[in-house]
């Protein structure tokens, strides 16, 4: 039994992702959105599901799925749902067990027209910060930096989302209940060309922020294998 | 044998179908029998020591994509739903007020009984636990060109009724050699066979096992043939499988409250 892993905090319920939930990838997708196939802008909260065979403690290898070259970055953060507030039925950010920093890795696609499972959901592709941080967490101002071999990539804003924390839960919470234990992740933003970090075998991706303990993985082709 | 998780007399039981009644498999109950009826029907899928993974097909059988005006796709069309979606046989579903679309997909469930990675076709049903029934609503309201499916339409409470039974996966010698059908109110409004399937439960497994780890209790949704009409509260929908069973849901709007009541 890997001790370090015993201590290491796992979600216990399933994590939703959001999507297009940061104002520059948003913005930058804007002029497509008429077009087919997606024929108009998202309304509700675009969710993915990420599966439990992606979960993937800090510290360890993310392997490279099948005919991928390159993971693409996904700094986030991931709200725990706790048990709700007596005579709330809806979750709400008073009612939270408190947040988790995660990298959402998924293999770069540029088209968000079928769910993805292939491309967010093969083993491995969300790693997982070690500890809960306790609420309250001023998330409105969280940054989050993204370093590749050390070297600083990005800076997450938390105060650049489309849907903010509280009105992420209220419009995702109109169509589906969350549970205590459940995840919903904020977004992962672009840079400014629209892509994302990438890493490749042999990279050491980095994701960190105020108060919480970094995310670490090493990308690898195979398991024990580097580069 | 088909097997059942329900809830009587205060508590949560596994039971097994025995001459038309439920056999009792808890310690201090063993071999006492119940009336179907005088049980709380749960989804027949033991917990999980983490969550479970439940994907579901889209456009799997051709003359469901037909009926869609889709071509049938190159590989499986994939997404994914959470647990909180799912309910029991004989339970009840919420139809959004205002909604013009909710229509019912009868599917044959999968059962993950082994752990399932890089598995090919050839032994992919070795990793079955067993089967059941699913009926995955959809509302067509809420569709949008986003990851579609998209979580609106497919992972809302109370939309993913399954059961009655768990059937080992031994008294299912050819999954892709069942008929299913779905009433509405005692109409018949869907029938198909599942060796329509345009990618089988064998293929399936190799496909996703491919890239993820199933495990034992994960569940995948195969799929709905032709046939799919709108639902109203009150509506009585029977998705059946031959030789799997028969799950019956009845719709109901957000206003019923506590005061379901089923025509059954």
């Amino acid at each position: 039994m890997n001790t370090h892993l015993a201590h290491h905090w796992s979600p216990s319920g399933t994590v939703y992702g959001t999507l297009l939930n940061f104002q520059r990838e948003h913005a930058l997708w804007a002029p497509r959105m008429q077009e087919s196939p997606y024929k108009a802008p998202p309304q509700a909260p675009v969710l993915y599901v990420k599966t439990a065979n992606t979960f993937l403690p800090s510290g360890g290898l993310v392997v490279l799925p099948p005919g991928a070259d390159v993971l693409a970055v996904g700094a986030t953060i991931g709200l725990v749902m706790g048990e709700p507030l007596p005579g709330c039925s809806r979750p709400s950010l008073s009612a939270l067990a408190g947040c988790v920093l995660l990298n959402d890795w998924c293999v770069p696609h540029d088209s968000y027209f079928r769910p993805p499972v292939k491309t967010r959901c093969a083993d491995g592709l969300l790693g997982v910060g070690p500890a809960l941080v306790r609420m309250p967490v001023a998330l409105d101002a969280l940054q989050i930096e993204v370093r590749i071999n050390g070297v600083w990539k990005q800076t997450v804003t938390l105060a650049d989302l489309v849907r903010p924390a509280a009105q992420l839960l209220a419009d995702v919470g109109e169509f589906m209940i969350l549970l205590p234990g459940d995840v919903l992740m904020l977004g992962t933003d672009c840079l400014e060309d629209g892509g994302r970090p990438l890493a490749k075998a042999g990279d050491t991706v980095e994701i960190s922020a105020a108060g919480f303990k970094p995310v670490v993985h090493t990308v690898a082709k195979t398991l024990g294998e580097t580069a | 044998m088909k097997r059942a998780r329900i809830a009587w007399a205060g508590a949560v039981h596994n039971a097994v179908e025995k001459d038309g009644q439920l056999e009792l498999l808890t310690p201090a109950f063993a071999g006492r029998r119940v009336n179907f009826d005088d049980v709380v029907w749960l989804p027949p899928l033991a917990p999980v020591s983490r969550p479970r993974t439940i994907l579901a097909l889209g456009l799997n059988y051709a003359d469901h994509a037909k009926e869609l005006e889709f071509k049938p796709p190159v590989e499986p069309l994939a997404f994914l739903k959470g647990e909180a979606s799912l309910i029991g046989h004989r339970a009840f579903t919420v139809r959004p007020d205002g909604v013009k679309f909710m229509h019912y997909e009868c599917e044959l469930a999968v059962v993950m009984g082994r752990e399932a990675k890089n598995v090919k076709k050839a032994t992919a049903l070795d990793f079955v636990a067993g089967y059941t029934v699913a009926n995955d609503y959809a509302i067509r309201d809420y569709l949008e060109n986003w990851y579609r499916p998209n979580l609106r339409v497919k992972n809302r409470d109370t939309c993913t009724p399954l059961g009655p039974w768990l059937v080992d996966a031994a008294d299912i010698p050819d999954p892709q050699a069942l008929a299913l059908k779905t009433t509405v109110n005692g109409q018949l409004t869907q029938q198909g066979q599942t060796n329509d399937m345009i990618f089988d439960v064998a293929t399936l497994i190799e496909y996703f096992s491919a890239f993820m780890t199933l495990m034992p209790g994960d569940l995948i949704l195969t799929g709905t043939p032709d046939g799919v009409v709108d639902c109203l509260p009150g509506d009585v929908v029977v998705t059946e499988i031959d030789g799997i069973g028969a799950l019956l849901n009845t719709i109901a709007s957000a206003q019923m409250g506590s005061g379901l009541t089923s025509r059954n």
